[in-house]
């Protein structure tokens, strides 16, 4: 590995963390869409402050470019507030027109203006490490390298200081505005960090990749996890492997660094969105179906309650009286036998002693509505599930 | 002026190139216009945005199988890649604990992300052939040719088409989804349906005003449109209209100048027309809404200060009996002026630094909170 390649991949590891943390506020907020307006609309700042100082990594520019994004926040809840449309309507009416303003101001000035709008959107995370910053004569690393830095530094050191703050009134506004902390001024500062991270970052991998550096790593955390420090840390885990796998993956085939990662980051959240225990795709699938057969279970036991006579219990007109296909019916009849609920003797099911207190259980809940009961219910009776 | 824009109108009709860019951006604005509005009203509006960028690897790898640049094939692989983004959006959503927003972002970027992998990838093969996808990035609406107009044409039509056809149901779905359900409509396949022609139109634009800038083409008119009206048909109408006109002037502002690209310009003429709906529409418009407010709140405050007066009135044997102006001033509805309107309406009379009510100012008061008399303003 040379020089570049692992200054390169530290700015992607540093730009991932960056994102990582206000991302995960921002999904947990239900605000995730507002990095993806943020992101947009930042550009017509980032050309004025280019116009003011022809160079990209000015600290003015990043200024101007967050307090366009606080602009666009603002914007958005105006429009919001004034009831004409619906939420995300705001959001997808404010960023283009910001947006096609800042094309439009780079496209009018285009002969004296080196900035091009695929720069800003996509970024070009390889030539990063050629932009040095020279102090005192000295080349102490790539500016880049600096400006994440400086923004990540302050983005942990105002978690740290404001994580309890934040916790609560991402949770809960109501409380932590009785509590004395003003929503309003968390939110205010969450915006302006995830602005000042945006641009910070744009420069190194592009407007979109922010946003799926955002988003991505908080969303298949979520998926794994509801402790918020857990919930932190796998973002931030997320984030850096992606980087890196991106970076390589980007290498084997020479093309964009940007585009690679948010590959990895694709794939990665497909993995978790399919396989996470609890709450993925499959576990969810599974546990569907799981409760579609335990409620058919149910339906049947309490049909064999109901009914003393032996012609309404005898198997075959089971089949018929439920209407059932008889695939499922053996299903449900398997999974009774085995739980121990009924008995079959000469083609007559019958109740076991069981299978009677369970389904006495059942019905109690369900009639005095407490449905949720049931679940915990079903750990008791039963050996196994569907 | 009036001659440049006759010379321009001139143009249209005569130069082949801009006429078909006029022509394909209008009938562009009208369908995402009317398809748009659906996707306003079930609040799917960043839906666009997501499934614009959603369409760039689709395009990418229809174009690294069959390396052809044929719009036709790109905005197949759009088209299909549209959809796998749109129908995963719906699946994070129902299966996972996600919000919508997040499933958004998440597919937006990523999606992107991935489709700026493959053109890159693209860019270095020795296939020299690839120049030119990314005008869908931004679009390039100077590219379109005649077929890419009777593409979007035909489009329109089928959309009208089944608009038309299955409008009842899809208003059904829009305004009362379990009504729909009751009445025994399929809400599933109605669901997809409106949710494939909204894809199908972007991807359509996407050679026009590009990924990024898409959903704007079909949100702003149909926000503008909202704000004319309450009913859908008109509203669908509407919304094509503001569309069709922002495609127009849209390309004839880009036209009339140098280095503007057609696809930002049409977004700001569209944004305009919602800025001005905002402000000037007569029922929701923010102008006539702050207008009323302020008549409601005159209102109010000359009918507080009526109402003042006629407790003081009540306390003496006359009502005419003058009392001095000043004692209104502790009293906060009172200025001079809903004095004066007072006056004006045979309430109150002046008489130097006194006033004394009227034997109708009387009335009206005391029937101001019982709604007895109805025709009082």
């Amino acid at each position: 590995m040379s020089s570049a390649q692992i200054e390169i991949q530290l700015i992607a590891c540093l730009v991932a963390v960056a994102c990582a943390i206000p991302g995960t506020f921002l999904v947990l907020r239900k605000m995730a869409m507002i990095s993806d307006a943020i992101s947009h609309s930042i550009l017509p700042g980032i050309v004025i402050g280019f116009f003011i100082t022809q160079d990209l990594n000015s600290p003015l520019l990043i200024l101007l470019a967050a307090i366009t994004g606080v602009i666009t926040v603002t914007l958005v809840e105006y429009v919001q507030k004034t009831g004409l449309v619906k939420e995300d309507t705001a959001i997808g009416l404010v960023f283009p027109l910001l947006f096609s303003i800042g094309v439009i101001l780079i496209a009018k000035n285009a002969n004296d203006v080196h900035l091009d709008v695929d720069a800003v959107l996509l970024g070009e995370l390889a030539f990063a490490p050629f932009d040095r910053l020279f102090i005192g004569g000295t080349d102490v690393g790539p500016k880049s390298l600096w400006i994440i830095g400086i923004i990540l530094i302050v983005t942990i050191a105002l978690l740290i200081a404001f994580f309890k703050e934040l916790k609560i009134s991402t949770f809960d506004a109501g409380l932590s505005a009785s509590l004395g902390f003003s929503p309003m001024l968390i939110h205010y500062g969450l915006m302006t960090v995830s602005s000042v991270t945006t641009v910070g970052a744009f420069d190194a991998v592009g407007a979109i990749l922010v946003v799926a550096l955002m988003i991505a790593p908080a969303a298949a955390a979520y998926l794994l996890t509801t402790d918020l420090k857990k919930l932190l840390a796998l973002a931030i885990l997320f984030g850096i492997f992606s980087a890196l796998s991106g970076y390589w993956f980007a290498h084997w085939l020479d093309a964009s660094i940007a585009g690679s990662i948010t590959t990895m980051l694709g794939v990665l959240f497909l993995m978790v969105y399919l396989f996470a225990p609890s709450k993925g795709l499959i576990a969810v699938m599974y546990r569907e179906k799981q409760q579609r057969i335990e409620v058919l279970l149910l339906t049947f036991l309490l049909h064999l309650k109901n009914h003393d006579e032996e012609r309404e219990r005898h198997v075959n007109h089971l089949n018929e009286h439920i209407n059932w296909q008889k695939i499922r019916s053996k299903t449900v009849l398997d999974l009774a036998l085995k739980n121990n609920m009924v008995s079959i003797d000469n083609n007559i099911v019958s109740l076991t002693e069981k299978g009677d207190e369970f389904t006495s259980k059942a019905i109690n809940y369900i009639i005095t509505n407490e449905d949720a009961q049931i679940e915990d219910m079903k750990d008791d009776f039963f050996l196994f599930r569907g | 002026m009036t001659i440049d824009f006759l010379d321009y109108i001139q143009l249209v009709f005569n130069d082949y190139t801009l006429r078909t860019i006029t022509l394909g951006t209008a009938i562009l604005g009208a369908v995402t216009g009317m398809l748009g509005s659906f996707a306003v009203l079930r609040k799917q509006s960043l839906l666009g945005d997501a499934i614009s960028h959603a369409a760039l690897p689709g395009i990418a790898i229809a174009f690294l199988i069959t390396g052809a640049k044929d719009t036709n094939t790109l905005l197949i692989g759009a088209l299909i890649s549209g959809l796998i983004g749109t129908f995963w959006i719906r699946g994070i959503i129902t299966k996972t604990h996600l919000k919508s927003d997040t499933a958004l972002g998440l597919i937006l970027s990523l999606f992107f992300g991935f489709g700026m992998l493959l053109l890159t990838f693209i860019q270095k093969q020795p296939n020299a052939n690839q120049a030119g996808l990314d005008k869908y990035l931004f679009g390039q609406a100077a590219t379109l040719v005649e077929s890419d107009v009777w593409l979007m044409a035909i489009v329109t039509g089928l959309c009208l088409i089944v608009l038309l056809l299955f409008w009842k149901e899809f208003k059904l779905l829009l305004f009362d989804k379990d009504y729909a359900k009751t009445l025994g409509f399929n809400i599933k396949t109605i669901d997809v349906l409106i949710t494939s022609f909204i894809v199908l139109a972007i991807v359509l634009g996407l050679q026009t005003v590009g990924v990024v800038l898409m959903s704007a083409m079909l949100l702003a008119p149909a926000a503008a449109a909202r704000q004319w009206t309450n009913s859908l048909s008109r509203m669908v109408f509407l919304a094509a209209l503001f569309g069709a006109f922002s495609g127009v002037f849209g390309t004839a502002i880009s036209a009339s100048q140098n280095n503007l690209s057609t696809g930002p310009v049409i977004v700001i003429v569209a944004s305009v027309f919602v800025i001005v709906s905002f402000i000037f529409s007569p029922s929701r418009g923010l102008l006539f809404r702050q207008i009323r407010f302020i008549a409601n709140r005159r209102d109010l405050e000359q009918k507080k200060t009526l109402a003042f007066m006629y407790h003081i009135a009540k306390t003496h044997d006359s009502i005419s009996h003058p009392h001095t102006i000043k004692i209104l001033n502790n009293f906060q509805g009172f200025t001079r002026k809903t004095l004066q309107k007072l006056v004006d309406k045979d309430y109150v009379t002046i008489d130097g630094t006194m006033w004394s009510l009227t034997q109708k100012g009387f009335d009206t008061a005391s029937n101001l909170f019982n709604q007895q008399n109805k025709d009082d303003e």
